[in-house]
């Protein structure tokens, strides 16, 4: 008698054990392949790299924004700070002038700046810097966990250097093209021909 | 002698001309160094830093090294150099100064070397001449002027109509 309580337990233990693996293995699918993936996850099936995602910064006005105000709008986000006497200004002009070209299509595409150096680039500094371009851009800085996040999620580069007189920083000198649902679309290289950037801003805005 | 008055006349109004030119390119020397167009970028206003440029040519028969420099229009001047790689761009100060080999001519130019206008005092404007000392190892001090040109401008004078 004892031995077939023995059995029993034992066979009750494999039923228990096989809807476990069987559960997990469903849950799997489900998550990596099935309708529960997750959209970076369809992104990398699909090919394209998961870069972008949530961001909580506050804007030049004092605002606090997330990636979702922007939805509904491509965007052409890129990293800089206001200490940058090269890039941020040329990129800035460029924007300018590839809008510029497009016309009022063009009034859809929402350009971010969003800072590297928000120790320096208060929402006020922003602003002001601001004055010099295109009256669309928006810039963005926010705390240094915010801004670190921000640069993670499109995965993007900045790194402070010190220097004789304070730091300066290194950074991603792209521009990211981000479709009307947030998801990334291609980017346009820093001294990339006009020609080819005028086609990716337009490919976004279509 | 009338014929001479007006020949002079025109020389002079020439020359009035050529003073007058908004944006020309304009060279200083200094020994066997020819310092050719400096020119600096506008800058935002909130703007602490920015950008200027030249060209350096050693016509001499020794090595120089420009060491340094000083502007009214900024605390401090440093020599940087910039470079993009892997689509990041990096920032370098150039702490042992900038060799100018003779017979060459080392450029300063948006995305390499250049000046660093360092706690700018006010923003510089389209159109500004900056008063700035350039000073070498060998051949000493030379004052320059850097003409401003638009914010963003990618090249000395000529385009002129990038920015605003």
């Amino acid at each position: 008698m004892p031995v077939l309580k023995w059995i029993r337990y034992g066979a009750w233990a494999g039923v228990v054990l096989f809807a476990f693996v069987g559960a997990a293995i469903l849950l799997g699918w489900w998550q990596v392949d099935g309708p529960g993936r997750s959209p970076a996850g369809r992104a990398a099936v699909q090919g394209v790299p998961a870069i972008g995602g949530p961001f909580t910064l506050v804007d030049h006005t004092g605002r606090t924004v997330t990636d979702a105000d922007y939805r509904g709008k491509p965007m052409a986000v890129f990293f800089g700070f206001t200490h940058c006497p090269e890039v941020c200004p040329t990129t800035l002009v460029q924007m300018a002038n590839l809008t510029g070209k497009i016309g009022a299509a063009a009034d859809r595409l929402q350009i971010l700046l969003i800072t590297v150096d928000p120790e320096r680039d208060t929402p006020e500094q922003l602003a002001l810097y601001l004055q010099s371009f295109d009256p669309r851009v928006i810039g963005l800085t926010g705390s240094r966990e915010q801004v670190d996040a921000a640069l993670a999620a499109y995965k993007a580069y900045a790194k402070k250097i010190p220097t004789e007189s304070g730091y300066t920083m290194d950074h991603s000198a792209s521009v990211y093209l981000m479709q009307a649902d947030g998801s990334f679309r291609t980017m346009i290289d820093y001294h990339e021909e006009e020609a080819s950037a005028l086609e990716k801003v337009r490919m976004v805005l279509r | 002698m009338k014929r001479f008055a007006i020949g002079a006349a025109g020389v002079a109004l020439s020359l009035a001309a050529y003073a007058a030119t908004p944006v020309r390119a304009h060279d200083y020397a200094v020994g066997p160094l020819k310092i050719d167009h400096p020119w600096a970028r506008a800058t935002p206003p909130s703007a602490k830093v920015g950008g200027g440029y030249l060209a350096i040519e050693n016509t001499g028969p020794e090595p120089d090294r420009l060491v340094g420099g000083s502007t009214e229009a900024a605390a401090r001047v440093e020599i940087h150099e910039s470079s993009l790689a892997d689509g990041i761009m990096r920032m370098r100060e150039k702490t042992d100064g900038v060799v100018v080999p003779p017979g060459q001519t080392v450029e300063f130019k948006p995305s390499g070397l250049h000046l660093m206008l360092i706690d700018l005092r006010a923003p510089l404007k389209q159109g500004d001449k900056v008063k700035a000392t350039l000073v070498f190892e060998r051949a000493g001090a030379v004052a320059v002027e850097l003409q401003v040109q638009g914010v963003g401008a990618p090249q000395p004078a000529a385009t002129g109509h990038v920015g605003h």
